[in-house]
C-alpha cells in the first residue's frame, strides 16, 4: 500500500496535470439533460492526505465521484486523476483505484472470501495471489470468521467492511468512498473509521463524501463544502471552522411561546458579545468568542431558556453559515 | 499487467477481461450446479415422446436432401438446436435481468479495469456456454441410440455455438430493454413459437408461401437446417447462409447490449 512513484508518470501527465495532484480539475460540470449535477467545480488532490466533499444529499458529490472513478463522463471542464484523462485512459486509471460506491454491490450469489477472490481476478491478479490478498484483508477488516458465510446474511457494518477490503484488492494508491458510513450504527462507524485512519497512515489517499460533519472531522485532512453543485468553501476542517464560524456556541432552547417575541431582542440584548445570531426551528444559536459571557447576558436580561449549552463551533456550524441551511434535515 | 497496460475504447471487446466474468459464472455454478441438470432433460423428453411415441405413427419423413429418413432422426438434429438455444436464453434473460437490476454486479464490475464491452461479451459468452453444456449432453444422448446417420454430424456440436451466440445476444440485448419482472414473461412468449414453429417437428414445404418466407428469418431455422444437414449428411451451400446469418445476430446483440449497458450503467 506504500505510494507508487509511477503514478505520477501517466501518459497524459506532462500536458494536463501539476506533478503533484493526485486529482486535478478545473470548470469539472456534469449535466443531465437540463440538470446540473456539478457545476464547473475546482479542487485538486495530494498524494496521501484524506480529502472530503462535504455536503447535503443532491450537492453533486457522488456525481464527482463517479467521474473520478471512470464510470461516468464529465460533461464540461479538465479532470484528470492519476495523471490521466478518464476518457481515455480510464480501464488504466480504474486498474489503480479502489472504490466504495455508496450502494453495496457485493455479490450476492457467492460468498465474503469468493467476493475478494473474484474481484482479484478482475484485476487480473493471479489466482493464488487473489486468495493470498483476500485472507489478509479479511483479517484487516475483521470478518476472517464471515469468510465461508454468503453475503446475505451479514449487517450492515459487515456489508461496508467487506466492500473497504473488496476496494483494496488491487492495492490501490487512491481510494474513493461515496458516503461510507450511511445508515450504520455508531460502534461499526468507529471500527470503520479506525480501518480508514490506517489506510491513511499508510500513504493511501482517501478521497471521501460524506454528509456527517464528525466523519469530516475524524478523517480529513481537507475538503471542500458542496452545495447546489458547487463548491461554496474550502480548507482544512480548522480553517473552515475559523473562518467561517466563531470560536464558541451558544443552544438556547425557548419555549415555543417565547421564541415569537424574541425577535431582534437577543441580536439587541447581545450586542458585541455575539457575532451572529441564527434562528432554527428547535433552538437558538448564538455564535460568540465568549459562549459563556454570552448567556450570562441572556441570563441577566431576565430570558429563562429551557435549556443552554456551550460548545466549540463544528463543521455543521460552517455549513449553516455558508448555505443558511443544516446538513442533514 | 500485459492486459491492462492496453488502452482501448469502453466498446473493445479484444482485451480478453471478458473471460473473468466468465470465471465469475464459473465460481456462482461451481456451488449451485443442479440448478443447470434441469435443461438436459427438456430436448430429451421431446424425444422420446415425439421420436419414439409419435415417431411411430408418422413413420418416414423426406430429410433436408428429400431422400426419406426416420422421424426420429429427423427431430434429433433440432432438438439438439433447441439445447443450445434454451441454454443461452436462459442465463442471458432471467439471470442477466436479476444481475443488472438487484444485484448490482456489473456496476461492481465496471468500476475495475473492465469495460462494457468486456460485460456483454463475457455473459454472453457464459450463456452460450451454457447452451453448449446442454447440445454436447444431448449429443451424447443421440450417439448413444444411433440417431446420426453421417459423421459430418460431429460439427454440429461446434455449429450450434453460432446460434447460441445469437440467441445469447438476442436475449441479453431483449433483456436490457426490460423493466419489471412481467416484462421478463414476453421471453416464454418468443421462446416457445420459436421452439415449436422453426422446422423443428416437420419440415418447411408444410407452411404456405408467406410463412415459408417469414419462418426462414428465425435463428433456430437457420440452426437447425444447419445441424440436421450435418448430422444426416445433406451438405449445401445455403449452410454458409445460415452460419452468416447466425453470426451476424450474434453480432448485433452483442453492440446492442454494449451500448445499452453504456446508457444503463455509466451514465
Amino acid at each position: 500500500m506504500t505510494a507508487d512513484p509511477r503514478y505520477h508518470r501517466g501518459p497524459m501527465a506532462q500536458a494536463q496535470s501539476p506533478e503533484s495532484s493526485l486529482i486535478h480539475a478545473r470548470g469539472l460540470t456534469k449535466r443531465f439533460g437540463d440538470f446540473t449535477a456539478v457545476d464547473a467545480i475546482d479542487f485538486d488532490v495530494a498524494p496521501g492526505e484524506a480529502f472530503g466533499f462535504l455536503g447535503p444529499n443532491g450537492a453533486g458529490k457522488t456525481s464527482t465521484m463517479r467521474m473520478i472513478g471512470c464510470v461516468s463522463p464529465k460533461t464540461e471542464g479538465t479532470l484528470t486523476v492519476l495523471g490521466m484523462e478518464p476518457a481515455t485512459y480510464g480501464p488504466l486509471i480504474r486498474a489503480r483505484i479502489g472504490v466504495v460506491p455508496q450502494e453495496d454491490t457485493l455479490d450476492q450469489e457467492m460468498t465474503v472470501r469468493d467476493n475478494l477472490v473474484i474481484y482479484g481476478r478482475y484485476f487480473n491478479l493471479p489466482r493464488a495471489e487473489a486468495r493470498r490478498r483476500a485472507d489478509q484483508l479479511l483479517d484487516f477488516v475483521q470478518l476472517t470468521e464471515r469468510a465461508e458465510s454468503s453475503v446475505e446474511p451479514l449487517s450492515g457494518g459487515m456489508k461496508r467492511r467487506l466492500t473497504i477490503a473488496r476496494s483494496l484488492i488491487n492495492e490501490p494508491s487512491l481510494l474513493l468512498l461515496d458516503e461510507p458510513t450511511t445508515g450504520l450504527d455508531p460502534q461499526a462507524r468507529h471500527l470503520l473509521w479506525d480501518r480508514l485512519y490506517r489506510l491513511k497512515q499508510r500513504g493511501t489517499t482517501l478521497v471521501l463524501t460524506t454528509h456527517y460533519m464528525d466523519e469530516a472531522e475524524q478523517l480529513c485532512d481537507r475538503l471542500v463544502v458542496m452545495d447546489k453543485a458547487r463548491i461554496v468553501a474550502g480548507g482544512s476542517p480548522r480553517e473552515l471552522i475559523d473562518q467561517y464560524s466563531s470560536r464558541e456556541v451558544l443552544e438556547l432552547r425557548f419555549a415555543s411561546d417565547i421564541v415569537e417575541s424574541l425577535d431582534g431582542q437577543l441580536e439587541q440584548l447581545l450586542d458585541g458579545r455575539a457575532e451572529r445570531v441564527e434562528r432554527l426551528p428547535d433552538r437558538v444559536l448564538v455564535y460568540a468568542a465568549d459562549g459563556e459571557a454570552a448567556a450570562v447576558a441572556v441570563h441577566a436580561a431576565g430570558l429563562r431558556p429551557e435549556s443552554s449549552l456551550v460548545r466549540r463551533s463544528t463543521l455543521e456550524d460552517v455549513f449553516l453559515r455558508l448555505t443558511g441551511r443544516s446538513l442533514i434535515e | 499487467m500485459t492486459v491492462l497496460s492496453r488502452v482501448s475504447s469502453p466498446f473493445a471487446f479484444g482485451s480478453g477481461r471478458a473471460r473473468f466474468l466468465i470465471e465469475r459464472n464459473v465460481y456462482v455454478y461451481r456451488r449451485t450446479y443442479m440448478t443447470l441438470v434441469s435443461g438436459f432433460f427438456e430436448p430429451l423428453f421431446y424425444l422420446l415422446a415425439m421420436g419414439f411415441g409419435l415417431g411411430v405413427l408418422v413413420g418416414q419423413v423426406p430429410g433436408p436432401d428429400g431422400r426419406d429418413i426416420s422421424y426420429t432422426v429427423f427431430i434429433a438434429p433440432a432438438l439438439l438446436a433447441a439445447s443450445a438455444m434454451n441454454g443461452a436464453i436462459y442465463d442471458s434473460t432471467f439471470n442477466v435481468f436479476f444481475k443488472l437490476n438487484y444485484e448490482k454486479v456489473y456496476n461492481a464490475v465496471l468500476a475495475t479495469p473492465l469495460g462494457v464491452g468486456d460485460v456483454a461479451l463475457g455473459e454472453i459468452i457464459w450463456a452460450l456456454i451454457r447452451g453448449q453444456l446442454y447440445a454436447i449432453g444431448f449429443m451424447g444422448v443421440v450417439l448413444l441410440l444411433g440417431l446420426m446417420p453421417s459423421a459430418w454430424g460431429l460439427l454440429a456440436v461446434p455449429a450450434s455455438v453460432l446460434l447460441g451466440f445469437a440467441a445469447a445476444g438476442l436475449g441479453m440485448a431483449a433483456t436490457s430493454f426490460m423493466k419489471t419482472w412481467q416484462d421478463l414473461d414476453l421471453v416464454q412468449l418468443v421462446v416457445l413459437p420459436v421452439f415449436l414453429f422453426s422446422g423443428t417437428f416437420y419440415p418447411l414445404s408444410v407452411y404456405p408461401e408467406p410463412l415459408r418466407t417469414i419462418v426462414q428469418f428465425s435463428p433456430l431455422y437457420r440452426g437447425t437446417d444447419l445441424i440436421r444437414r450435418l448430422m444426416t449428411g445433406a451438405l449445401d451451400p445455403v449452410m454458409l447462409l445460415d452460419l452468416g446469418y447466425l453470426a451476424l445476430l450474434g453480432m448485433v446483440g452483442l453492440a446492442i447490449v454494449s451500448r445499452r449497458l453504456d446508457k444503463l450503467l455509466l451514465k
